[in-house]
């Protein structure tokens, strides 16, 4: 904040804060005329009296301005920082690196940071919790009720936007407990996709590369004979020819690769829907799909506890 | 003291006529929708399945329609009426009078059609699009002409403190509206913020909570220092206080609409102030009720018979709790228990309904007769129903909002032993449910007490000039 900013914000608010208290003084001192007469004047039959105001009245007033100003020499105003300097935050950082920094510091300087100092001592209370479940392995961890309890809360608190608090997701969002994955099902692939987040863009337009409407038509027609649905074979036959285009991803077969997280065309499962219409619109338009990274919001040792619990979703009896 | 006086009789009562029957209408439709919106929370069915009696549309309805309907044309009705005879002079233009009256009915019809359509500017209490948001703005300089141009013209030597608070309201909300609706229009139903992200939330709340500070309060305080000693037949217990409380007020509310975005991105140092001034102005907030009530001393035995007097005191008291607890709400620490639960909306509620709506309808009951040639209501015991329904209804709704507001408030915080959430969005709104309904019964009672006043407002003013005379008048 530039000085001027800062000047002007403290001489504003101080004016009002010390006026409400020279006006205060004014009108005990000033006593206008008479105590406890009427006032000279008269509105529509309405006198007003001359009474000072109470004086517990008064004194409560008085104490609020004393408070207020002890208040801001404590906590601050303007960019004045106040005598303890506290912070609420780390605020106006527009980048993660940039606040870890800020974050890094206010730990080494020791100083009075509200969120900081909350979540420290979060993590000094709970964290002993995920660090216990964090060094088992997740077989262990498949023999642990409790741990997989406290990854289910967690999974509900953070992942129950997206994926349903049952984590059978929706539209657009997996399924997690059907045992069919795109990026991998096994415990270490789960952890991968928790901690460094996944990011499909490679599914785009075909139109163009397809030649046009027609040959999508004829490509959705095959995609979905791929799952057993009955189709007009010719059409099937033509699209088959295009599909080679699809193939790179996903697979000569349409049987996917989870590599590259390209869904598996031939189980009947559909992240977008799997109507006619709903493949069209993929083929024709695209899809993005992203799952942000939650590691260095979590902390890995959460997202071990979170790993093990979608682990256990589609592999504990 | 006389309660008519022939040599008042060139005084514009046209204008505070249209206004107060307008009051009545409007309180009732937008309290109608009030407990609709608030029966749809506990039985979500009756939406109907129809976009447009959706919650999130009737919400911001409810809001304009009692606050800009209800509330705003009280204050027109009161202001008009008291600026009149605390001036000693007729209204500077009775042109001008006319043109806010049909401005401001053609602005809340336009609310009234606009809102359940879906069209939104989503700034709360701010929700009209920029056409209308223009044509509040004029109407509101008009009004504002008229007002200060009959001050100028007055025949007393002093300007009355009931006219320092309609002053302050009227030009506070002036810059408030302006400065906060503008806007870039996309077409003429859309437009978007001239302020962006933290900045606009600021500015949003800046009107947000000076809307309560000066229309709601502010203004109302206008009308209670004209009807309370003019129904007690006392006079104002301190000029001293009033001064002092007046500009204390006005200047200390203006800082505090931070509070409202405590632990948001908002700069530590604007939350802090918007926190301190916010508990500064709680001792001039109670001055007007100090002055309320210590006015009535030596006519307490009054309020056994008087209904109207009844309204006006009780108003006062729900008008120091809630400006009471408006500060404690301010703190952070009380805030961060507070805040996006229920218990503001009960809070608010405490000052709309006890303060706002009672004390409007202690002046409307004073008024009415007044201005159609008699001195009372034409049944002074459907007064006193209304009182109780009133009464009730209130402190129903308050209870209800308080308990599952701190509930709410205790449920997000929960934590199991290792730290996560112990409780689902859900399972806190399943708690809130019973509360819900007993808020739409406390609504249901306030709205009967409405309908009471409709038909004893009606009666009265059908009743010949001179027929509801006050006994002892």
């Amino acid at each position: 904040m530039s000085n001027f900013w800062s000047a002007w914000i403290i001489a504003g608010s101080l004016i009002v804060v010390f006026g409400s208290a020279y006006l205060l003084r004014m009108v005990i001192v000033d006593k206008m005329g008479e105590e406890g007469k009427q006032m000279p004047h008269e509105f529509d039959g309405i006198v007003e009296m001359n009474n000072p105001p109470p004086k517990w009245w008064t004194i409560m007033f008085a104490m609020s301005i004393v408070w207020g100003l002890g208040y801001f020499v404590w906590y601050g105003l303007g960019g004045y920082e106040g005598i303890v300097g506290w912070k609420s935050a780390n605020k106006a950082h527009y980048s993660l690196a940039s606040v870890n920094k800020a974050n890094a510091e206010t730990r080494a300087n020791n100083s009075i940071n509200q969120y900081i100092n909350e979540m420290d001592a979060a993590d000094a209370v709970y964290g002993k919790t995920f660090a216990k479940y964090a060094a088992q392995s997740v077989e262990e961890l498949m023999e642990n009720d409790e741990a997989l309890e406290v990854g289910q809360r967690l999974f509900i608190q953070n992942c129950a936007q997206c994926h349903g608090s049952d984590a059978r997701g929706q539209r657009g969002f997996p399924n997690l407990t059907d045992n069919d994955w795109l990026h991998g099902g096994s415990f270490s692939k789960i952890k991968e996709t928790i901690i460094h987040g996944r990011n499909s863009r490679s599914m785009v337009s075909w139109t163009a590369a397809l030649g046009g409407k027609e040959h999508v038509d004829n490509v959705v027609t095959y995609v979905r004979s791929l799952s057993g649905r009955k189709v007009n074979a010719k059409d099937a036959a033509a699209g088959k020819l295009k599909f080679g285009l699809c193939a790179g991803c996903h697979g000569a077969e349409g049987k996917g690769n989870q590599s590259l997280g390209a869904p598996n065309l031939t189980d009947n499962i559909w992240l977008y829907g799997g109507s006619t219409a709903a493949i069209t619109d993929s083929v024709s338009n695209g899809r993005i799909g992203v799952m942000p990274a939650w590691g260095k919001i979590l902390g890995e040792d959460k997202v071990h506890v979170i790993s093990a619990y979608v682990y256990s979703l589609s592999n504990k009896k | 003291m006389t309660h008519t006086s022939p040599s008042h009789a060139d005084y514009n009562y046209t204008v505070v006529r249209q206004f107060a029957i307008a009051t009545v209408i409007l309180g009732i439709f937008g309290m109608a929708v009030g407990v609709l919106i608030a029966a749809q929370l506990y039985w979500p069915q009756l939406n109907f399945n129809t976009p447009w009696l959706t919650f999130s549309r009737l919400r911001p309805l409810h809001t304009n329609s009692v606050i800009f309907g209800f509330g705003t044309s009280a204050l027109f009705a009161t202001s008009y009426y008291v600026v009149q005879r605390t001036c000693q002079v007729r209204l500077f233009s009775d042109k001008l009078a006319r043109f806010t009256f049909y401005g401001w009915m053609a602005i809340i019809v336009s609310a009234v059609i606009t809102l359940p359509l879906g069209y939104t500017s989503s700034k709360e209490y701010a929700e009209l699009e920029w056409p209308i948001d223009i044509a509040i703005a004029v109407v509101w300089i008009a009004y504002a002409v008229n007002f200060f141009g009959t001050l100028i013209k007055r025949k007393t030597s002093h300007i009355y403190v009931a006219n320092w608070f309609y002053g302050g309201f009227i030009l506070v909300v002036a810059v408030l509206h302006i400065i906060n609706s503008a806007a870039v229009p996309v077409d003429w139903l859309k437009s978007y913020s001239a302020y962006g992200g933290a900045t606009d939330a600021m500015v949003q709340w800046w009107y947000g909570h000076n809307a309560v500070g000066f229309l709601l309060t502010a203004g109302f305080l206008g009308m209670m220092y004209y009807f309370v000693p003019k129904q007690a037949e006392r006079p104002i217990y301190s000029y001293r206080l009033s001064i002092v409380h007046f500009w204390a007020l006005i200047a200390l509310y203006i800082w505090a609409g931070s509070h409202h975005l405590h632990y948001t991105a908002l700069p530590d140092w604007t939350q802090t102030v918007g926190m301190v001034m916010s508990i500064i102005l709680f001792a001039p907030s109670w001055g007007g009720m100090i002055n309320g009530i210590m006015t009535l001393s030596g006519a307490w035995h009054k309020l056994r018979t008087d209904p109207i007097l009844r309204f006006l005191i009780v108003s006062l008291s729900f008008y120091g709790m809630s400006t009471f607890e408006g500060p404690m709400m301010a703190i952070k620490t009380v805030n961060a228990l507070s805040h996006y639960t229920d218990w503001t909306i009960g809070h608010v509620h405490s000052g709309a309904l006890g303060w706002v709506a009672m004390v409007s309808i202690g002046a409307l009951y004073h008024m009415i007769p007044r201005l159609y040639g008699n001195t009372r209501m034409y049944s002074k015991s459907l007064m006193n129903k209304h009182f109780w329904l009133a009464t009730i209804g209130t402190v129903l709704y308050i209870v209800a909002m308080w308990i599952s507001g701190v509930t709410q408030g205790l449920m997000w915080s929960a934590v199991n032993a290792d730290g996560t959430l112990t409780y689902s969005f859900v399972e806190s709104v399943s708690a809130s449910k019973p509360f819900y309904l007993m808020r739409a019964i406390g609504g249901a009672f306030f709205l009967t007490g409405m309908l009471i006043m409709l038909y004893n407002v009606i009666k009265t003013i059908t009743a010949p000039n001179g027929s509801l005379i006050e006994e002892e008048a």
